[in-house]
């Protein structure tokens, strides 16, 4: 077993609200695949209201990459096809039937197939889209080989699910997962896992993937900062990451023939009464979960964890990727002289707080900005959070003036939004940073594809 | 509060877009800040943020300059009875110095938010919270018998040209109080320089050069001062730079804080310990020969090192590009203090010129790192 990889910087932002390790089983009536939850995908629907759809029934496809499949993931009948601003296309809202049936791909073991079918299967059940690329956290391209597939087995972030609880009795599907990923890529295939005992790690002969164990504050869970210490991307390179839940989903792939999109998603935050892990089907509906479970209050919805969750209505639909919903207070509150309070009872990077005095504390935050926006001043902070060689402020002002090559020279390749959230979590000149950076990599993805 | 609160809901909307007094959002917005939090939310990325801001950060800048504010007040009277000849009580000497040293802030205060207000608003920003440093930092700068009127124009001098021409804090090259400072040095020297200024009201007879001063004419072996007066701050000079102790008490406040670099304050000492170590080695005349860490605690070393080096805008920005910054800046100011008469003050000009320099040395620091990437990347292209 390799040694551990120790990361020093980064910050654990303590929240209420942690899920308690209890199960429930809940079947939401709706569902809804978003087209926004992929970057740069430009949807083509291929379904209308009222048709009737299986698990596994295309809904839509990308126009830049037509091979690209959206299915469903659920049986029932399509309720509502629901577009933003501009006509964007945000949800397709399926109702789902009482029993749920499948589009049979035909089960399969992946020692037996070639390289070409596997990804044919994959493409074609929808499973496809749970492989993303780096750089630009992308969907993959069938087309490339990247040098390396990263599956990171632990999440860092604030209140993160706790996957060793998730992944528990799910053997035969990660190992049939990974045995297919091993067939679709020469490269390597690094699983991380977290210090300590780790539900993966077990399910694994180590031959036939990489194991790396990790320690430290978060983003450690992230890939960018994995990848950094392994196998770092330089310009040209692809690298491949998924999470194991996405890792369960193509397992029973190829175990049953079906898209089998059950999901289990962790319930936290202060303003939810009983924090706890919910087993459903991927996009389900939050209703059923946070209703009767809130404390008083107005609330925020976060699909994902509060630092690059994406916020959703009340009723609103779990994104492709996350296996989590957070909902926070929200924070629209004048507080006098709140700049200048003791600030025991606010959460802080900084010791400018008497907080820090008191580093097991958990917080309850808020939505609350503190502030508003200025031009950078401090400096030497946003290098604390982030573990990279790479130096952030000086790149956050190569993205703002759009210098294409000092960006590259920079290292973005390297990186995603997701590295700097921290960053922006933490800015005293409460600068926008996630969005700047998802700009600049976009930027670059035109240029230079 | 509450009340407070209601009555500025109330008069939100005259100056907001639209409203009669619309021209002056700016100001009317940096007060409400200043009163209250504001009921902003996040709206996109991150959906909590930490309680830091600008604002608080600058407060405590401000908080750690008070140990040297309120001694310099003391100081300013002490020196002045003490040169008049007069026997004064702790309170008496506070009180006349207090009186000397209040007008001086709100000039400073007045002059630079005011022209801060103004940019402000031209430019349709929020008013920024740099200015509040700035504004203490001046007079602490100050000889305490400086004319009002010139406060008033170096004030607006490195406001205007210091700073906002280059785009308003965070966007300048130059420390401003350290270009008001400057300003007036080069424009003003008879009120800048010498030994008439450092006393209020001082008789002729008195002699009242700065230690620095008495260095400068080669009178080094008479300063009458010892290092332990030096170090507490019971002699002439600039406002606040007298007292090392209470600047020290500053810069734990700021380390503790993380407010300022301690790779800067630790390498500004380094270098000027190491400079000094070099005078005393060649020792080629009396003002060589002074202990290397007696420059540190003359003149405005200290409060050079401790609250202009630091500014986090005007000094290096990346953790290398600071320990090289600050030792420079501490060598040269020993060098000049040393080698240069005409600039007893060579912690000014040193911070200045590094201030020109410090985006130089970044340059180079993330061209080292550009490099390495770039090596990487071209060693991977040759195994691929």
């Amino acid at each position: 077993m390799s040694q551990t990889i120790k990361v020093r910087k980064g910050l654990d932002i303590q929240l209420v609200g942690e899920a308690t390790k209890s199960l429930i089983n809940i079947s939401p009536q709706t569902y809804a695949s978003k087209p926004i939850d992929f970057i740069g995908v430009f949807p083509k629907v291929l379904v209308q209201a009222g048709d009737e759809v299986k698990a596994g029934t295309p809904l839509y496809f990308d126009k830049f990459r037509e091979q690209i499949l959206f299915t469903s993931p659920v049986s029932g009948k399509v309720k509502e096809i629901r577009r933003g601003e501009k006509r964007v296309l945000r949800e397709i809202i399926i109702e789902a039937g009482k029993t749920n049936e499948y589009v049979d791909f035909g089960s399969a073991d992946p020692h037996e197939l070639s390289r070409e079918q596997i990804i044919g299967k994959m493409v074609q059940s929808g499973v496809w889209p749970l492989l993303r690329q780096r750089p630009f956290s992308v969907i993959a391209n069938p087309e490339d080989d990247p040098k390396a597939i990263v599956i990171s087995t632990f999440d860092t972030s604030p209140l993160a699910p706790d996957y060793n609880f998730i992944m528990q009795g799910t053997e035969e599907a990660f190992k049939a997962g990974i045995c297919a990923l091993r067939r679709i890529t020469s490269g390597k295939i690094f699983m991380n896992v977290l210090d300590g005992k780790s539900t993966c790690d077990e399910f694994l002969d180590p031959e036939h993937v990489l194991i790396h164990r990790f320690q430290g504050p978060h983003p450690t869970g992230n890939v960018s900062t994995q990848i950094a210490k392994l196998d770092p991307i330089n310009k040209g390179e692809v690298i491949w990451y998924l999470r194991p839940q996405e890792v369960l989903m193509i397992g029973r792939l190829f175990l049953t023939g079906k898209y089998d999109a059950s999901k289990i998603y962790a319930l936290t935050g202060s303003m939810v009464k009983k924090p706890a892990y919910y087993k459903t089907i991927a996009g389900a509906c939050i209703t059923e979960m946070v209703k009767g479970n809130l404390h008083e209050g107005k609330s925020r919805f976060i699909s994902g964890n509060v630092l690059t969750g994406t916020r959703i209505a009340s009723d609103g639909y779990a994104s492709f990727y996350d296996s989590q919903i957070t909902v926070i207070p929200e924070g629209n509150y004048f507080e006098f002289f709140g700049w200048a309070m003791p600030g025991l009872n606010k959460f802080s990077f900084y010791t400018q707080f008497f907080s820090w005095m008191s580093p097991k504390k958990k917080f309850n935050l808020d939505t609350n900005f503190h502030g508003a926006e200025r031009a950078f001043v401090m400096t030497g902070k946003y290098e604390k959070v982030f573990p990279f060689d790479i130096y952030p402020m000086q790149l956050i002002k190569a993205i703002m003036v759009e210098d294409i090559d000092l960006m590259e020279n920079l290292g973005i390749y390297e990186l995603d939004a997701e590295d700097f959230a921290l960053i922006e979590f933490i800015d005293t000149s409460k600068i926008e940073i996630q969005s700047i950076v998802r700009d600049g990599l976009e930027l670059l993805r035109k240029e230079t594809t | 509060m509450k009340g407070l609160r209601r009555f500025i809901d109330k008069i939100k909307p005259t100056f907001e877009k639209g409203g009669k007094l619309a021209m002056l959002h700016s100001t009317f917005e940096a007060i409400e800040s200043f009163l209250f939090v504001p009921d902003k939310v996040t709206l996109k990325g991150s959906h909590i943020r930490d309680a830091v801001d600008l604002k608080r950060t600058m407060a405590i800048v401000v908080l750690a300059t008070v140990p040297a504010l309120l001694f310099g007040m003391w100081n300013v009277g002490y020196q002045h009875f003490l040169a008049i000849g007069m026997e004064a009580a702790f309170w008496q000497n506070f009180w006349f110095g207090f009186w000397q040293v209040l007008p001086i802030i709100i000039v400073s205060y007045v002059t630079g938010l005011g022209i801060e207000f103004a940019f402000a608003q031209a430019r349709g920003h929020e008013v920024n919270e740099g200015f509040l440093v700035t504004g203490m930092l001046i007079p602490l700068i100050m000889p305490p018998d400086v004319p009002l009127w010139m406060v008033a124009v170096a004030t607006a001098f490195a406001v205007i040209f210091g700073k906002e021409v280059f785009g308003g804090t965070g966007m300048n090259i130059l420390n401003p109080a350290l270009t008001a400072r400057a300003f007036l040095f080069f424009a003003y020297p008879t009120s800048m320089s010498g030994d008439k200024v450092w006393i209020v009201d001082k008789p002729d007879a008195f002699t009242g050069a700065t230690p620095l001063g008495d260095a400068m004419v080669g009178a080094i072996d008479n300063i009458p001062y010892s290092p332990l007066e030096m170090f507490m701050g019971y002699i002439p000079g600039s406002v606040g730079e007298t007292s090392t102790l209470a600047i020290l008490i500053g810069a734990v406040i700021l380390l503790i804080t993380g407010v300022a670099s301690w790779r800067i304050m630790a390498s500004v000492f380094a270098g000027g310990l190491f400079m000094g170590w070099i005078f005393n080695l060649v020792g080629l005349n009396a003002y060589m020969d002074i202990p290397a860490w007696e420059h540190l605690i003359m003149g405005g070393f200290a409060f050079g090192a401790v609250f202009m080096a630091t500014d986090p805008v005007t000094a290096t920005q990346t953790t290398r590009g600071k320990y090289i910054y600050g030792f420079l800046i501490g060598f040269f100011a020993v060098m000049v203090r040393v080698f240069n008469p005409a600039y007893p003050e060579g912690m000014m000009l040193a911070i200045l010129f590094m201030n020109v320099f410090a985006p130089l040395i970044d340059h180079y620091v993330l061209q080292a790192n550009i490099r390495r990437r770039r090596k990487r990347w071209e060693r991977e292209k040759v195994n691929a």
